[in-house]
């Protein structure tokens, strides 16, 4: 289990143990946080599942790939630190990630 | 009965994709009334498409196929009945029969009753080991099936048959393609994606019969061959039919709710009786973009009527109509598909298929209608927001890949 904070666009916080190998997507539809829809289930085909990651943390979490890059490139309020959290995968390293969730994902 | 009012009381039929989803909206929206799911499946909703794809290549297990965790569903007072079918609606009485004998009484009804694989009328289609693709229990049995030198014969060139070849070709299998027409996705994508796509999956070992008739399924108890009407036999150790689906729409029927190669519906999701409404794969519905009515077998469209359900009966104002789109994934390769291809004039490709990384624009009258993309987000993305818009572009940028997308839509 790994800490994984999700902060929702309005501060609430949840504090939520992720299995490890799961995707941070994943951790917020598994315990019902919202603000993240995830309309393909995690197929990096939607955008519906943007988060951004606290600045302290974008080492860590690493750089999105080619397809993740350019999938964000044309979302919606992208900023430098935004990701797909389902191509986040869940590590030990990652004990207390905070990400963000935009306003809305659509 | 007031809408969204505590004591209403809202029956959802059908446990799939739409039906979960518009469970969940309904709380999301604060509807505090009474919910009962009612699904034939022995399961709580869950997502078909990793079944041929991500979890048949075993990378995702059945967890991560649910759409929701199973303690959701009592947590949020949703009425979860599993293995429970529903056989008919008294529209006067305002019940739903199950098959049990017992009733249901509902102020709305959702029904979510998705679609079934259609099945060959041919000889040998009921021998073992002949298979289909549209549930859980499928799929167990296909990835049961499937393993280093098995032969599986697919019958149908559509999405699930190409998924599921690039699957069997993961896991060691045969797979040969057998198509009525001359060419796959024949009815879904344009020429020159079915050729991609043929080329592809031809490089990666699996075989295609093309123009090609079944005539029947040999075999004593199991399947081993697929008979074409040349006469030739495909021998094969398992035999999937991915012909497409057919709404499970005969309840409606039988209530006299208005349907035609599925249920009427509006933009509400609303049917021909205002306190029955119907979403996802088992819906005709409109396509304000395309000014026509469509039944769409997707899972962005069952996500968009069951929030057009779950607003209606919350009182919420019916959320913007969205532009259709699909996904599928096949070997390394993501195709994304936005709108549909109605009364084209123009084709354009930009990029090269050489590279798998390449978009079909579909237009008319200068106007994007659909992007076919194959590992091309930008294209997808932007096309998708240029259809929505139904903003003209310029065809020359458009086919020129070095002016950036953005630059096309500007
Ligand atoms: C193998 C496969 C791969 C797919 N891949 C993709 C993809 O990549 N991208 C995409 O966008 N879409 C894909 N789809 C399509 C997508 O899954 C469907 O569009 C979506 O599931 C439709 O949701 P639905 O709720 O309308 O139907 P379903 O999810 O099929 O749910 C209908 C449910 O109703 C139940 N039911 C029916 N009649 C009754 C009754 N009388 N009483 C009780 N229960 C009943 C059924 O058992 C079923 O559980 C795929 C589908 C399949 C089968
Ligand atoms: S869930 Fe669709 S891109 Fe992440």
């Amino acid at each position: 289990m790994t800490k994984i904070i999700y902060v929702e666009h309005n501060g609430t916080q949840h504090e939520i143990d992720v299995k490890v190998g799961l995707s941070v997507m994943e951790g917020a539809v598994k315990n019902s946080v919202p603000g993240i829809d995830a309309d393909c289930g995690g197929a990096c085909a939607c955008a519906t599942c943007h988060v951004y990651v606290d600045d302290a943390w974008v080492e860590k979490t690493g750089k999105p790939d080619e397809l993740e890059a350019s999938m964000l490139e044309f979302a919606e309020n992208v900023e430098p630190t935004s990701r797909l959290s389902c191509q986040i995968k869940v590590t030990d390293a990652l004990e207390g990630l905070t990400v963000k969730m935009p306003a809305s994902q659509h | 009965m007031t809408d969204g009012a505590v004591g209403a009381r809202v029956v959802i039929v059908g446990a799939g994709h739409a039906g979960g989803s518009a469970a969940a909206f309904l709380r999301q929206y604060g509807f505090a009334g009474a919910i009962t799911l009612i699904g034939e499946e022995p399961i709580a909703p869950y997502q078909r498409p990793p079944l041929s794809k991500a979890w048949l290549k075993g990378e995702a297990d059945a967890d991560a196929l649910m759409l929701k965790p199973e303690s959701y569903y009592s947590e949020h007072n949703v009425d979860l009945r599993l293995s429970a079918v529903a056989v008919a609606i008294d529209r006067a009485a305002r019940t739903v029969t199950l098959g049990d004998g017992g009733t249901v009484a509902y102020d709305h009804l959702i029904l979510a009753t998705g679609a079934r694989a259609r099945r060959l009328p041919i000889p040998g289609a009921t021998l073992g080991n002949m298979l289909e693709l549209r549930n859980a229990a499928d799929a167990e049995r296909v990835k049961a099936i499937l393993g280093p030198g098995k032969r599986l014969a697919i019958v149908g060139g559509g999405y699930i048959g190409l998924e599921v070849a690039a699957s069997a070709r993961a896991l060691g299998a045969e797979a040969v393609i057998i198509e009525r027409e001359a060419r796959v996705l024949a009815r879904v994508a344009c020429q020159p994606l079915s050729a991609f796509f043929q080329d592809y999956h031809s490089a990666r070992g699996v075989t295609f019969e093309l123009d090609a008739g079944v005539e029947a399924f040999e075999g004593e108890t199991n399947v081993t061959g697929v008979r074409l009407s040349d006469g030739r036999v495909l021998p094969c150790d398992a035999a999937l039919v991915g012909v497409g689906a057919v709404p499970n729409d005969e309840m409606a029927r039988a209530a006299g709710l208005a349907c035609d190669g599925g249920i009427v519906v509006d933009l509400a999701a609303r049917t021909s009786d205002p306190a029955i409404f119907a979403i996802g794969d088992v819906t005709r519905r409109p396509l304000p973009l395309y000014d026509r009515m469509h039944r769409l077998e997707s899972v962005p469209n069952a996500l968009e009527q069951a929030k057009q359900a779950a607003c209606a009966i919350t009182g919420k104002a019916a959320p913007a109509p969205e532009v259709p789109w699909f996904w599928s994934d096949q070997f390394d390769l993501k195709l994304q598909i936005a709108g549909l291809p109605f009364d084209v004039e123009e084709i354009v490709i930009r990029g090269n298929p050489a590279d798998a990384k390449f978009a079909v624009f579909h237009l008319k009258a200068g106007v994007i209608v659909a992007v076919e993309a194959v590992n091309a987000p930008p294209e997808f993305m932007m096309g998708k927001n240029l259809i929505g818009s139904r903003k003209p572009v310029s065809i020359d940028k458009l086919r020129n890949p070095t002016v950036s997308m953005k630059e096309v839509a500007a």
